[in-house]
């Protein structure tokens, strides 16, 4: 234990879990938008995923006890983190100007925990069923559709959504470097690879609501 | 040229400091910003009042012993240069421009805009050396260093750690200072026996003396006068992750 405790007691040791944890996230985030940009292909196959999943039993409590695990990683070194960084600065400047960061990376503190409430309520709607418009425990297609006719609820979906682009545009970077994968050849590439995966992730999440709006899907 | 300056005066470490706002005429265009203070500061004392501190050496660049925040950037507006080698003519007639401090925990104020540094020094304490004994300068062939570490060494031995990472970064982190001592020596062959001990002790000293994390945000190469890059902070990264999966139990101690 001495190791793993020595690697967790410094700063550096908690960002490579938040980077490793976050990558693991990130595969989750880009299975489910695969999973769920089947709904381009109608009810049938939509649905048949969905019963697929459910079926593979144990299987399924591995996956959801990685990502738990890696989420509660995630979340608690970040907190971790940005208190020490807020103590190492205890009195601010009375005039900063920044030049290099941006919006997306000053604003992961708010970003993490609104997605994380986010991710609360997708819960209680979708997976324990608990809020929202009448939903079937074997009809997906019916839950997203019925759900996203409520401009309400497809106007929190896209506003969330577009936080986590904010919040993949600078974890995407920041996880790379943080991981050590960076040199000088390869440093245009990864200062693209971040928006594109932002606006790919966000982009594809936020089309089911405007197709379902828009009359396309349902 | 005629300036504002909004500076921060503080008598003593445990004094409180406040802004103070000072008009000063007849500022020649050629000054440096050091040389700006000189004037106003030799105007002061001819009133009876306490000159501006602030740290200043070589004046030409390559100390390190200057810096503050300028107009909310440290070392000022002018990017690869030190407050020593700002000139005038790179303001407008009229500016009004806050002179602060380089703020964190681990640089506390001595006084006006000087503040302590020592705990770069400290950091490097910790391993940013090579201990055995080296003699002199080794004949150029001796030892064959392929160019491109002798060239990515040699832009990490650039830092003259002024500190300005510290001040630029939102986390107060003194990652950069860091990364450039850690990849300095780790290009080379005769860092290689300490390399694994030398990342984890500086990695946890920084640490120790309040300074923050690193978020990448790269403002502190946005600042750097010697434009040290934070694919340093990269390659620190994966020298500690390397360090603390393989490196012996005896050296994961804490400093």
């Amino acid at each position: 234990m001495g190791r793993v405790s020595a690697f967790y007691d410094s700063l550096v040791g908690k960002k490579i879990i938040m980077a490793a944890t976050g990558f693991i996230l990130f595969g989750f985030i880009v299975g489910h938008l695969l999973g769920n940009l089947q709904i381009f292909l109608g009810a049938e196959p939509l649905n048949r995923y969905a019963a697929f999943l459910k079926s593979i039993g144990e299987l399924l409590w591995v996956v959801r006890g990685v990502l738990i695990i890696s989420f509660l990683l995630h979340v608690i070194s970040s907190i971790q983190v940005a208190l020490a960084n807020r103590a190492a600065r205890p009195l601010g400047y009375a005039h900063k100007k920044n030049i290099e960061t941006n919006y997306a990376a000053l604003t992961m503190q708010i970003g993490g925990p609104l997605i994380f409430l986010y991710v609360v309520y997708h819960l209680m709607m979708f997976t324990f069923l608990t809020t929202g418009p009448g939903y079937s425990h074997t009809d997906v297609y019916a839950n997203v559709v019925a759900s996203f006719k409520v401009p309400a609820i497809s106007a929190v979906y896209i506003a969330s959504m577009l936080l986590l682009g904010f919040h993949l545009y600078h974890g995407t970077w920041s996880m790379l470097h943080t991981l050590g994968i960076s040199n000088a050849k390869s440093n245009g590439l990864r200062r693209a690879l971040a928006p594109t995966v932002a606006v790919l992730v966000a982009g594809g999440y936020i089309s089911i609501p405007v197709a379902v709006l828009a009359g396309l899907v349902g | 040229m005629k300036l504002t300056l909004k500076i921060w005066r503080q008598a003593g470490p445990r004094e409180k400091g406040a802004l103070a706002t000072y008009q000063v005429d007849d500022i020649n265009p050629d000054m440096s910003f050091l040389e700006l203070l000189d004037v106003l500061n030799e105007s002061l004392m001819l009133k009876g009042e306490r000159p501006v501190a602030f740290d200043h050496d070589c004046r030409e660049g390559i100390c390190g012993s200057c810096g503050f925040m300028i107009g909310g950037v440290a070392h000022g507006p002018l990017k690869l240069c030190t407050t020593c080698t700002l000139f005038m003519r790179h303001f407008k007639d009229g500016d009004t421009v806050t002179v602060e401090p380089f703020r964190a925990k681990g640089f506390p104020v001595l006084q006006d805009l000087v503040v302590d540094r020592g705990a770069l020094d400290r950091i490097v304490q910790a391993g940013g050396f090579i201990s055995a004994r080296t003699g002199s300068a080794p004949e150029a062939n001796a030892m064959l260093i392929p160019k491109q570490n002798a060239d990515r060494a040699m832009d990490a031995a650039a830092c003259i750690g002024c500190g300005a990472c510290v001040a630029a970064c939102p986390n107060g982190s003194a990652m950069l200072f860091t990364a450039a001592k850690v990849t300095h020596l780790g290009e080379l062959p005769q860092g290689q026996p300490e390399r694994n001990h030398r990342v984890l002790r500086m990695v946890s000293k920084m640490q120790q003396l309040d300074f923050g994390g690193c978020s990448n945000h790269g403002e502190c190469e946005a600042v750097c006068p010697k434009g040290i890059k934070i694919d340093f902070i990269a390659q620190l990264n994966r020298d500690f992750l390397k360090a603390s999966l393989t490196d012996e139990m005896e050296t994961l101690k804490r400093v």
